[in-house]
């Protein structure tokens, strides 16, 4: 990668004082985000991606959060900023759209008021009737019909759909440079979701929006995003671009995360590849790889901690933490003609 | 919200006309003695049962006497015995000192209760806030009837700095209405001080977790305008129905005690004085007063309700 | 030639809108169900596919007589049940059952495990005591958990083990039919496969009928026999599993089939130029 990053985060560990002890959700987390990127973090939930996302905009600051490693936005650094700093760069510069909008909105505010309170908060000099005006404006550039009917709605006076679009409209009010999507479509219906994905993609594409998509489903990943980072346990297990994850993947998480996708061009399978088991307490991890409980590949080498390394000699970026060779791999993964992970040895 | 509000005043015609009937079931109908008698009260003769009988025709059924009264209710001809007053010449001069005490108190104690419950929940686990939660308890659990001998005792005996009672209309001496008004206030305010900084403290700590409050802060909203636009404006929505049930019982309930201790010439001296003589009248009088006064606040407030909080409002559906 | 568990004919489910200053006037109807019908074989499973809104909720409701049907007919092993009233449909409540979508609001916080999964047997009077225990007990090691679970709390589990719970407790009577009404939607993906792996053994395994309801009709074809799709009140298309993805026949199957995301970098490629 020549070109400078938008949003470089390097060894980012955020820890959290629980009675059980430091609860570590993050664990030495490392990537760069290039200016019209989409980069997908994917994992399911306890992985750390939220949390990581979170943490760029400074918002899990708190008396029992520890946080340590760099976060830089073209190159100013923001672990240790000043809250002022990070609320001048919040919603202007880089902005956030979450997963519930109904929980996320103000329920007892019009929703043209949330948007021009966004815009009121960086731009003193805003007319009267402008922020009004705007997001009439960009309530239409996200689709959404009626606008300047619907601007002085309430949000329970929306669709699911419509609502996560005000949302998306709001994050973009002024124009940021990073979108960071946490999970914007798992409270909605499939078809729904489709059109959000497709919306953030003209976004990307109309606007080089850069923008940081976290989601449990690889699924809607394929459609929408160039590289992508796959979180465990607080830990980056794999990363590389989209077709090294989905034609070459290195990790059997992975593995697993592909093979549980339901998938319409595939006649149906016997029985759904899964992954055994659940996500581990981070307050009690394994010792050495925390896959290793779930993996049917586990052998005498996975109780030291896996690097973070890439040893493909033709992808230097593609990066996994697994001692398994790229040959054995090959080999292992497949089950029943598609890449998937087999149910562990009882 | 049109449609809100008429169906809240419907509403609330109801509950007047069923709070009429009750009035009317627990004072005349009550089994086992002679409504006359009771309604003669303590210096009765024979020859006023007898009268009281007549002219409120106990001896006709029940929905006949029931209109009787209603009519005397609504003609002004509710009179008490002793003295002969009529009851609602008495209770419409006692109005303003009432309505003096209750808004007033109402207005310093909203004024402190969140003020209190505000720095509480900012600082919440702190020592401020620990303090703080100290003194609501203590508020909350000191008595009317203890506070207003207590502060009369040393603050108008001992050092003598305020009056020791009565009432002064504001009309004639505004100065003196006030300085005969503080500590009645303080006796109403303190218990609802300490609750109402509870209540706050309680629903601001729960709005502050709310998803919404996380956006505010990722639209770079500074820490001062999430508290107020987000969090204390969505916080004070309990406090508002709150407030009224309060506002109600104050006006209806407290004041009686307190004009009591106080000497002042409100509507509740006039239901304290009554209850002594067992008068009826003025007893059914000022309950149908306080009645109507405590539905008519509710029904503002479940209006002021639905302004705040526009899920609560009818007919509205996602589309 | 056998009939099936489950029968519905031209089910219908109105809600009055009201409108009216003061007094209500009825001014038109939201046409939740709109007339559909459908019947499942025993040991069978029906897929019922809609987005949100279609209707699919309401009509688990009212073939369960949860909510009163307006009109139609639902029979159940050959009894009519619309409309009976809840003392009549007490018997028939051991018989079907019902798993929801919310892991996290469709148990009770304050009850522990073991209660949660044992008052239907306790309600219906099957067992109690020292029997109970272990029956719950052994429903729970048959779902996923552990019999030591039997004293926690919800909370203490994550979204996936608490859908077990849900899971446990729809099966303690043994019921003839169950109603899943979008039992995975809440779940993370690689869980989602988690779910719908354990439903398809329990059904061998007790002999259950599915009725099998989701927004995503990827997920319903692993499980389901037939898939009957459904849009604004109406069944607008009803078949094989298979036949019904491979060739379907509606607009709006299709537009469901085409929302389902390619996990294939290169199709969605083809597919986003061709479109």
């Amino acid at each position: 990668m020549t070109a400078t990053p938008i949003l470089a985060v390097d060894d980012l560990r955020v820890g959290f004082a629980t009675e059980g002890g430091l609860l570590q959700a993050v664990d030495g987390v490392r990537f760069r985000l290039q200016p019209g990127e989409v980069l997908a973090i994917v994992g399911e939930s306890g992985s750390g991606k939220s949390v990581t996302a979170q943490t760029i905009m400074g918002l899990t600051r708190s008396k029992n959060a520890r946080i340590e490693g760099s976060v830089r936005f073209e190159g100013e650094e923001l672990v240790e900023a000043s809250d002022a700093t990070l609320r001048r760069l919040r919603g202007d510069r880089i902005a956030m759209v979450f997963q519930d909008p109904m929980t996320s909105f103000n329920p007892v505010q019009r929703i043209g008021r949330q948007i021009a309170e966004a815009m009121e908060a960086h731009r003193g000099d805003l007319a009267k009737g402008e922020a009004r005006a705007r997001a009439i404006e960009l309530f239409e550039a996200v689709g959404i019909p009626e606008a300047e009917r619907r601007v002085d709605d309430y949000p329970h006076e929306f669709s699911g759909g419509m609502r996560q679009r005000a949302m998306i409209a709001m994050a973009l009010a002024l124009e940021p440079e990073v979108l960071i999507a946490d999970e914007p479509t798992t409270a909605l219906d499939v078809t729904i979701q489709a059109q959000i994905l497709r919306l953030l993609e003209d976004l990307n594409r109309e606007r080089g929006l850069a923008t940081i998509l976290i989601t449990h489903d690889l699924g809607v990943v394929a459609e929408v995003a160039d590289r992508v980072l796959v979180m465990y346990a607080g830990k980056v297990v794999e990363q590389g671009t989209l077709e090294e994850i989905f034609y070459d993947p290195q990790h059997p998480y992975t593995w697993g995360l592909l093979g549980s996708l339901t998938r319409l061009d595939r006649p149906r399978p016997k029985r759904l590849p899964q992954i055994s088991g659940a996500p581990p307490s981070l307050l009690d991890l394994p010792q050495g790889c925390a896959f290793r409980p779930r993996c049917p590949h586990e052998f005498d080498k996975c109780p030291q901690v896996p690097g973070l390394e890439g040893r493909l000699a033709e992808a230097a970026e593609h990066r996994y933490r697994c001692w398994l060779t790229p040959a054995e791999k090959r080999a292992k993964r497949q089950v029943a003609g598609q890449i998937g992970l087999e149910a562990p040895a009882p | 919200m049109l449609r809100f509000i008429v169906r809240r005043l419907a509403g609330m015609v109801i509950v007047l006309f069923a709070v009429s009937i009750l009035v009317f079931l627990v004072f005349n109908v009550i089994p086992n003695s002679n409504p006359a008698e009771r309604l003669a009260g303590k210096n009765a003769t024979p020859v006023l049962v007898k009268s009281i009988e007549e002219e409120w025709g106990f001896d006709k059924s029940l929905p006949e006497q029931y209109v009787t009264m209603m009519k005397k209710v609504f003609n002004g001809e509710l009179t008490s015995y002793s003295p002969r007053i009529p009851v609602d010449e008495r209770i419409a001069e006692g109005i303003p000192a009432t309505l003096s005490l209750s808004i007033g108190a109402g207005i310093i104690w909203l004024f402190f209760g969140l003020l209190l419950g505000y720095i509480a929940a900012v600082r919440a686990g702190g020592p401020l806030d620990k303090f703080l939660t100290g003194l609501s308890i203590a508020g909350i659990s000191i008595p009317v009837f203890l506070i207003a001998p207590v502060l009369i005792y040393f603050l108008t005996y001992k050092l003598e700095i305020f009056p020791s009672g009565g009432y002064v209309p504001f009309s004639e001496e505004p100065w003196e209405w006030f300085t005969h008004l503080i500590l009645p206030w303080v006796t109403v305010a303190i218990l609802s001080i300490g609750f109402y900084s509870r209540v706050l403290r309680s629903s601001m700590l729960d709005v502050m977790n709310e998803d919404y409050v996380r956006t505010a802060r990722a639209k770079g909203l500074s820490e001062r305008q999430v508290m107020t636009r987000h969090v204390l404006r969505n916080s004070l929505i309990p406090i508002v129905t709150l407030f009224g049930l309060d506002f109600g019982a104050t006006v209806a309930g407290t004041a009686i005690i307190t004009e009591s201790f106080f000497n002042i010439e409100g509507v509740g001296l006039y239901a304290a004085e009554s209850i002594s003589k067992l008068e009826l009248p003025p007893i059914m009088g000022v309950t149908l007063y306080g009645a109507f006064f405590v539905v008519f606040v509710n029904a503002l407030v479940d209006i002021a309700y639905a302004y705040l909080d526009p899920r609560v409002r009818l007919g509205t559906a996602a589309r | 030639m056998s009939e099936p568990l489950l029968q519905v004919t031209d089910l219908v489910k109105h809600f009055p809108i009201k409108r009216g200053i003061l007094i209500d006037r009825e001014v038109d109807q939201v046409r939740a169900v709109d007339g559909i019908s459908f019947s499942i074989e025993p040991g069978q499973t029906l897929g019922l596919v809609g987005e949100s809104g279609s209707g699919k909720s309401t009509a688990c409701r009212a073939v369960l007589q949860l909510i009163k049907p307006s009109s139609g007919s639902v029979r159940f092993e050959g009894q009519e049940i619309a409309g009976c009233s809840r003392r009549q449909m007490r018997p028939l409540r051991r018989e079907m059952q019902m798993i929801f979508q919310d892991p996290y609001a469709s148990l009770n916080p304050r009850k522990r495990v073991g209660q949660i999964v044992g008052d239907p047997l306790k309600r219906q009077r099957v067992a109690s005591g020292g029997e109970l225990r272990k029956r719950v007990q052994e429903l729970l090691e048959r779902v996923g958990l552990a019999s030591e679970h039997y004293n926690r709390f919800p909370h203490e589990f994550s979204g996936g083990q608490r859908q077990r719970i849900g899971i446990a407790r729809a099966l303690a009577l043994r019921p003839k039919l169950v109603i899943a009404d979008e039992p995975v939607s809440a779940l993370d993906v690689s869980i989602q496969a988690q779910i719908i792996n354990l439903l398809d053994d329990l059904q061998d395994e007790f002999g259950l009928t599915y009725l099998f309801v989701a927004h995503d009709i990827g997920v319903v074809r692993h499980i389901a026999d037939r898939i009957a799709v459904m849009n604004k009140g109406e069944i607008v298309e009803e078949g094989e599993a298979d036949q019904v993805c491979e060739n379907p026949r509606h607009d709006y199957t299709k537009k469901l089939l085409s929302a389902v995301p390619v996990p294939d970098p290169r199709e969605a490629r083809e597919r986003a130029a061709k479109s």
